[in-house]
């Protein structure tokens, strides 16, 4: 059941993932991204981890492809203003190049490395865990995080106002 | 792995919940259209009726539903048609799924299993609602792309930016329910709104969070963009906002969805600051332990509305007696009849059980079960009714005003209430 579940899952994620990279609709790759995080959603309450689960789709598929679809709606494309980027064949063949040897360098390095079962902690995810944890060991990074958040508000204010 | 019975009860569970929030539909139609007409001073709707039948403009809504499934579904030349078809599926389904966590009683136990009146008991249930009602913008942000129509897209438009601005605030104002009951799983809120605070007030939600439950309702009232925030679908502006080019039951399926996204918000204010299912000054252990007279009472108020029902029914057939001159005048004696029926089948129970001192321990336990799942009703019914009368009564807002509201007064009180409630909190603990 549990295994089932985790392919359909697994699957969507993956197979949202390649639609939002390769249709040529934005919208509809706007939407392929939100079946994707939808589906790692479904993948973190499968691991009862509900905090994490409906965060993901609270912020994530909630608000910010909210926004993303937002601006798509605003700038309204039509397909035909739509271009094709023009293929650089020697730009393809260096990213290829560059993924092999990354896929090659990490296999190197992890493939020895034995799958083990990892007991997941009973409250992993849980609310509590999640606001201990931001609270204390990882206050530092995440007081950090709301800064540069408002720096980059601030600055958006800056950018779009003529007059402040 | 779960066993066939705990299936059986979450799928019972989901049915009921969801029997609950579609039965309410009708009557909900029902109550904002003869609630207008009572507060415009009109007449409201009593045309339509089976065999004259017209139950006060009940039969309306059977015919509406017969004329729009009998309607064609159009599909403009112009639209998006995967995107205009998936649009209002999305728009109602979200909305439906949000139900999943609204507790409507306290623990049923029976035959040793502790059964809890929710279909999934979450940790964080109000966030829960809160994520799956944000992804309702897409049903509505698609059906006003898709529609390829200027006036759908200024509709989908106005919903999106009116939508994720009024969540904020309504984040926000459940912050301060979290520290005050410290926990974010609805049914421990509403379990801890049984107590008393100061010993006379039921420590509700609305009681210790007054500025919360304001912005709540608020921000309620925007996310169904109901009036006065009815702006995506302003009818004198933009013909009817994102649902424009829909017909049949695809714009059956956007309606719905408003009534039961009314009942979603009503259930969410009455379990967060009305105290949910809980009976005021009767926490569960007094009901389960005074069984025998709660069922007495209730019994008997089931009998006294029955004949109180049946009276006035007679009692108006007899002012009317030939006025009609049609089958409207058999209306009071049918009714009337159906509810001395019933009203006489509860003074039987009622006699029968004056008897009674004492219940066995389920049966206790379901007198309770009835009487929470009552109260419960009545807070949704009864909020249900307040949107309909903020409806008819105030005005549209500008779309500046209502950007000023949500963004400038309201995020700003919200912060001030969760500061306020902090700082009380830590004065009370010392």
């Amino acid at each position: 059941m549990d295994a089932i579940l985790f392919y359909i899952l697994a699957f969507l994620a993956v197979a949202g993932g390649l639609l939002m990279v390769s249709l040529k609709n934005p919208l509809s790759g706007a939407f392929s991204l939100i079946l994707s995080l939808c589906s790692l959603a479904g993948l973190f309450a499968m691991l009862h981890a509900e905090f994490v689960f409906i965060l993901q789709i609270l912020v994530y598929a909630g608000a910010i492809m909210v926004l993303v679809i937002f601006t798509i709606m605003l700038l309204n494309l039509k397909t035909e203003e739509l271009q094709e980027a023009p293929v650089g064949w020697m730009r393809a063949i260096l990213t290829a190049v560059l993924c092999a040897a990354a896929a090659f360098g990490a296999i190197q390095i992890f493939g020895h490395v034995q799958p083990q079962a990892i007991q997941v902690a009973p409250d992993f995810g849980s609310m509590e865990t999640v606001g201990r944890s931001m609270l204390s060991d990882f206050v530092y990074p995440f007081e950090v995080i709301s800064l540069i958040l408002l720096v980059a508000i601030v600055g958006v204010v800056l950018l779009a106002k003529k007059v402040i | 792995m779960p066993g066939l019975l705990d299936i059986v009860i979450i799928v019972l569970k989901a049915v009921f919940i969801f029997g609950f929030a579609l039965t309410l539909l009708p009557l909900l139609i029902w109550f904002e259209r003869k609630g207008s007409a009572f507060i415009q001073d009109r007449a409201g709707p009593n045309r339509a009726g089976i065999f004259g039948v017209r139950l006060a403009g009940f039969i309306h809504n059977i015919s509406d539903v017969v004329k729009l499934l009998m309607k064609e579904m159009m599909i403009p030349p112009q639209v998006n048609r995967t995107y205009f078809m998936i649009a209002p599926i999305l728009g109602f389904t979200f909305i439906l799924t949000a139900f999943a966590v609204i507790p409507w009683a306290d623990h049923y136990v029976i035959g040793g299993r502790d059964i809890s009146m929710q279909v999934a008991d979450m940790n964080c249930g109000i966030l829960y609602i809160l994520a799956i009602t944000s992804l309702n913008v897409f049903g509505i942000v698609l059906a006003g792309w898709s529609s390829n129509n200027k006036f759908a897209l200024m509709g989908g438009l106005r919903s999106t930016a009116q939508m994720i601005s009024y969540e904020i605030p309504l984040g926000l104002a459940v912050v301060g329910i979290f520290m005050v009951f410290q926990s974010a799983q609805l049914n421990e809120i509403v379990r801890g709104q049984g107590q008393l605070l100061f010993g006379f007030l039921p420590r509700w939600g609305v009681f210790v969070q007054p500025l919360g439950a304001i912005l709540f309702i608020v921000a309620a009232f925007a996310e169904t963009n109901r009036n006065p925030f009815d702006l995506p679908e302003g009818e004198s502006e933009i013909v009817a906002g994102y649902h424009v080019e829909y017909s049949g039951m695809r714009f059956a399926l956007f309606y719905m969805g408003e009534y039961a996204a009314i009942v979603l918000s009503s259930a969410m204010i009455a379990t967060l600051f009305f105290g949910g299912w809980q009976i005021p000054y009767a926490p569960t252990d007094t009901i389960i332990a005074h069984a025998a007279l709660w069922l007495k009472v209730m019994l008997a108020g089931g009998a006294l509305g029955g004949l109180a029902f049946a009276g006035l029914m007679f009692a108006w057939t007899k002012r009317i007696r030939g006025r009609f001159g049609d089958m409207r005048e058999h209306e009071g004696p049918i009714l009337g009849t159906l509810s001395l029926l019933a009203g006489v089948l509860f003074t039987f129970f009622f006699v029968k059980s004056l008897g009674l001192h004492a219940l066995p321990d389920w049966g206790a336990r379901t007198v309770a079960l009835v009487a929470q799942i009552s109260a419960f009703a009545v807070k949704v019914l009864f909020w249900c009714w307040v949107f309909i009368w903020v409806r008819w009564s105030l005005p549209r807002f500008r779309y500046d005003q209502l950007m000023r509201l949500g963004w400038k007064n309201m995020i700003p009180l919200a912060f001030v209430n969760i500061a306020v409630t902090a700082v009380v909190l830590v004065l009370l603990k010392r």
